[in-house]
């Protein structure tokens, strides 16, 4: 019927398959960056639920830095510059206030 | 061919609708399009045409139902008017950029405020941008033809874009004339199936309008100037195979009327133009040169075809139905700016008339004609303002 879909050329309709949101780097729109403190991180994982583009996660490649995280055998937090757009949610809804926005300088 | 019935404007459209076969039909009523979706709804709630009706809570709904069914690879329909079309507004320009062909009507009426339920062109053309191909029909008779052209041009996999057929509230919605109905094998062998370039589909999905960066977003915005751009040539050649099986010259992109010796050129479009044949006849009977160039396809504007039609005249009066506040008319710009690249310096004349149903007539259209003849150039006048009922335009207190 139609053309195979891709992401690199339009086509008619701009229709496109699944996964443009991965293609599209909306990181570039940043004018601030979260910093994870890992000082009074209590692992609750509010900031990952609260990011609507779902780009925070824990990086096990990461040092265990937090006491209270080390006991749960979680690795610390980190976010993907990819696609954070610097809105602030996970430092918003943080209960430990342990995440703070920064502004994002090259 | 078929015999002529008496119709009212609004019900032959709907029964020329139907016999178009749209799948889904969404609508909303508003005067004057009411008559058209009430009629429809009645066709399908009888059982004369398999299609579902959605009802809907607005004009927004109307219109998002239709871009989703079309989206879904079916041939979809509605109508609307006025306050409708601007509520359906920001839904139309995605029409264009997903480029689906759903064809809608409007029937043509004034924007509040003031308040006014009767005709003028300013709604359609205030939608002029949104890649939405417009046409203009003069009477229920090609309001009927130019919704089986319309189907026909959209569903087009050169233009694949939503279309618009225009006609003039009341004047043509709400007035029994002989139309007679494109017969439906015709119908069914002229349109074929609609089969979608995409179609929505739970075992492939895929998103319609997809999210473009600056990398890629003008490119699909050029791609609907494109569509339009090509969809001329598409409407000379659907109009000119309607005009071989219905035997009727309902479509094109304009009507040349007595206009080929003319020395004073009148442009304008809808339902005014049979108006101004009659004028155009009776002082031709006097010996003046006087003819009528009528827009029919109004989106894509048919540049070179104007320019062909207007070339010859020693002045031109574009009767517009509308504008645009702060600048001044809609066509007189777009008809100076192509006969600018020719070269040619004829004098035209905007004439703003008719605005929320304001009566014209004969006289009107013979004094537009008389004082243009003489010399008089206007950049565009609201033809017949009357000072008297104005108050202070700068009031004191």
């Amino acid at each position: 019927m139609s053309a195979k879909l891709s992401m690199d050329k339009l086509s008619i309709g701009c229709v496109a398959p699944p996964g443009g949101s991965v293609i599209n780097h909306t990181g570039a729109w940043r004018s601030q960056r979260p910093v994870f403190k890992h000082v009074a991180c209590i692992g609750c994982r509010a900031c990952e639920l609260a990011c609507p583009e779902g780009c925070v996660f824990e990086n096990p490649e990461k040092k265990h830095t937090v006491e209270k995280l080390k006991a749960r055998e979680m690795a610390d937090r980190d976010f993907d510059p990819d696609y954070c757009k610097g809105c602030g949610m996970c430092a918003s809804e943080c209960p430990a206030q342990d995440i703070d926005m920064v502004r994002e300088e090259k | 061919m078929g015999k002529p019935e008496i119709l009212e404007g609004a019900m032959a459209v709907a029964h020329a609708v139907a016999r178009c076969r749209p799948e889904v039909i969404a609508a909303y009523p508003i005067t004057p399009q009411t008559h058209i979706s009430e009629e429809l709804s009645t066709i399908v709630a009888d059982g004369e045409l398999d299609a579902e009706f959605v009802k809907v809570e607005s004009e927004f709904g109307a219109a998002s139902v239709v871009l989703g069914a079309s989206a879904a690879g079916a041939r979809a329909y509605t109508a609307t008017s006025s306050q409708g079309l601007m509520l359906m507004a920001e839904v139309l320009w995605n029409m264009a950029g997903m480029r689906l062909p759903v064809v809608l009507a409007c029937a043509n009426r004034s924007i509040s405020a003031p308040l006014s339920i009767w005709c003028d062109h300013q709604d359609a053309e205030s939608i002029r941008d949104s890649g939405v191909i417009q046409i203009y029909a003069e009477d229920a008779q090609e309001a009927v033809d130019q919704h089986v052209i319309a189907f026909k041009v959209a569903e087009d996999r050169r233009v694949l874009l939503p279309m618009m057929v225009n006609l003039d509230g009341f004047l043509l919605t709400h007035v029994f004339e002989p139309v007679e109905l494109p017969d439906q094998d015709l119908c069914d062998s002229f349109l074929g199936k609609y089969e979608a370039l995409y179609k929505l589909d739970v075992n492939n999905p895929m998103s319609f309008g997809c999210f473009t960066e600056p990398d890629k977003c003008m490119e699909g915005r050029w791609m609907i100037h494109d569509a339009q751009l090509r969809s001329l040539s598409v409407i000379e050649e659907v109009s000119a195979n309607f005009a071989k099986v219905f035997g009727r010259t309902s479509g094109g992109l304009l009507e040349e009327y007595k206009s080929k010796d003319a020395e004073t050129i009148l442009v304008a479009k809808g339902s005014i133009c049979g108006t101004i044949k009659d004028v155009v006849d009776e002082l031709r009977d006097k010996g003046q040169k006087v003819g009528l160039v009528r827009i029919k396809t109004f989106r894509p504007f048919p540049r070179q075809a104007l320019v062909a039609a207007l070339k010859g005249a020693k002045r031109i009066a574009v009767i517009e139905k509308g504008g645009s506040f702060g600048a001044g008319g809609i066509m007189t710009p777009e008809i100076k700016d192509a006969l600018y690249d020719t070269g040619a310096r004829i004098p035209v004349s905007g004439f703003c008339v008719q605005l929320g149903g304001r009566e014209i007539a004969a006289d009107g259209i013979k004094e537009i004609i008389r004082r243009v003849a003489k010399g008089e150039q206007v950049a565009y006048e609201y033809f017949g303002l009357k000072q008297a009922i104005l108050p202070d335009l700068v009031p004191s207190d």
